[in-house]
């Protein structure tokens, strides 16, 4: 389970957590039936308040992206292609956000960041 | 068994002419990772002395699990696992002297635990503290900290000056401790972003008082950090109503709330400025939001 956490960045790390799971999960790297870390282990492998942690797998759970097992564990669920392809637009959708964000502030227009959207997709295949 | 593990009760004192602490009440919870905060000489060490029972309470009182530390010297610190800020360690002694010098005060003392976080921090049995690097003594009093499995560990600027391997370490054991139920830390920090990923509460200590006091994700949700663009330049820092704080020049203007999100989006549109960033500030800008304001902080939120 790769997460990564920033520390500085205005978004709350049980959200940071939430969010790459949900990518994960999007993305086929966690299946159903995986087995996420415990609360106790991702906490410290991320250095950061098994709280914080608690918070985020309660969150996924009422998601519906995992389900948690008394005693044994938070394990991913089986969801329907639907959801997995919803899961993925909103993920992409909140980057797009950010881009265009930035690209506002830098004063780019949008017709540049689609060129270089297609720029760097031709790279991107290539290698 | 009472859930506060540490109370504070109104509690002042003074040095001389200088006010250390003013009315000072907090409680912290078992099983939570509470960080105090403050510039240096705000008086957290003072507060922790009090804690360990160094400093009896003059006005106002301390309780550690609910005995007064300098009337029950044994019973609190025998519960206690203490890494204080210039990690004081008798510098004749080795590092395997040093352990079992320190097994002898503490009944719950277990010495497996303690070789094993002594070979995992990499700490040569055989070498005196005085020829170990700051991170390896930094390591070595951690050690003597956990090795009893204190109830409360206390830790008084653990990071400072160290480098991001053993600061890690530390931030590792502050959390294994807590996972472990029934147990809980207390520490002193001037490093935000590390306060902001392990702790549970926090509290904002300035000239000794209690400036802001709350669960993290409680304060983190609160305040708001707004980035403003004026129509036209601004030759004095703008006046919006509940703003904490307003950093800038001409155009551009950061505002940080607590609360009244809202009133200050409005009260930032009428002023004619365009909202161009708004999010949730990161504790580091919060603390400097609040440093940077004039107004004197008042007790406990």
């Amino acid at each position: 389970m790769q997460i990564r956490i920033s520390s500085s960045d205005g978004i709350p790390i049980y959200r940071q957590i939430v969010n790459q799971v949900k990518y994960l999960v999007a993305a086929g790297r966690l299946t159903a039936g995986d087995q996420l870390l415990s609360v106790r282990t991702l906490a410290e492998q991320l250095v950061v308040n098994p709280n914080t942690v608690s918070r985020a797998y309660r969150e996924l759970e009422s998601a519906g992206v995992i389900t948690a097992r008394q005693g044994s564990g938070a394990f991913v669920t089986d969801n329907g292609s639907p959801l997995a392809l919803r899961e993925k637009r909103k993920v992409l959708r909140e980057r797009v956000d950010m881009l265009l964000a930035e690209a506002d502030s830098l004063d780019v227009d949008v017709t540049t960041v689609i060129k270089l959207l297609r720029d760097r997709s031709r790279k991107f295949k290539s290698e | 068994m009472s859930d506060v593990i540490v109370n504070f009760d109104r509690l002042s004192r003074s040095f001389g002419a200088k006010q250390a602490l003013n009315e000072v009440t907090l409680q912290v919870e078992r099983g939570s990772v509470f960080g105090l905060v403050g510039e240096n000489g705000a008086g957290k060490t003072t507060l922790i002395r009090h804690v360990l029972g160094l400093l009896k309470a003059k006005l106002g009182a301390v309780r550690v699990f609910q005995l007064d530390p300098v009337q029950h010297p044994k019973d609190v610190l025998g519960r206690i696992g203490y890494l204080s800020e210039d990690r004081d360690l008798p510098d004749w002694m080795t590092v395997a002297q040093l352990l079992r010098y320190s097994q002898a005060f503490y009944r719950e003392w277990d010495e497996t635990f303690a070789d094993q976080l002594r070979d995992q921090f990499d700490l040569d049995p055989r070498q005196k503290i005085k020829q170990l690097s700051r991170g390896q003594r930094a390591r070595a009093g951690l050690v003597v900290a956990l090795a009893h499995r204190p109830d409360l560990l206390i830790l008084d600027e653990p990071s400072s000056g160290l480098d991001p391997v053993v600061r890690r370490d530390i931030l590792t054991a502050i959390i294994r401790t807590v996972a472990d139920e029934g147990r809980t830390v207390l520490f002193s920090s001037h490093l935000l972003e590390e306060v902001e990923r392990v702790a549970d509460w926090v509290a904002m200590i300035r000239n000794g008082r209690v400036g802001l006091s709350g669960p993290l994700p409680d304060i983190l949700q609160n305040h708001r950090r707004l980035v403003l663009r004026f129509e036209s330049p601004q030759l004095t820092e703008p006046d919006l109503p509940g703003a904490i704080s307003c950093q800038g020049t001409g155009r551009e203007w950061t505002v940080m709330c607590n609360g009244g999100v809202e009133e200050l989006r409005a009260a930032a549109s009428r002023a004619g400025a365009r909202i161009v960033d708004d999010d949730t500030p990161t504790l580091n800008e919060i603390f400097l939001a609040m440093a940077s304001s004039s107004t004197d902080p008042r007790g406990a939120s």
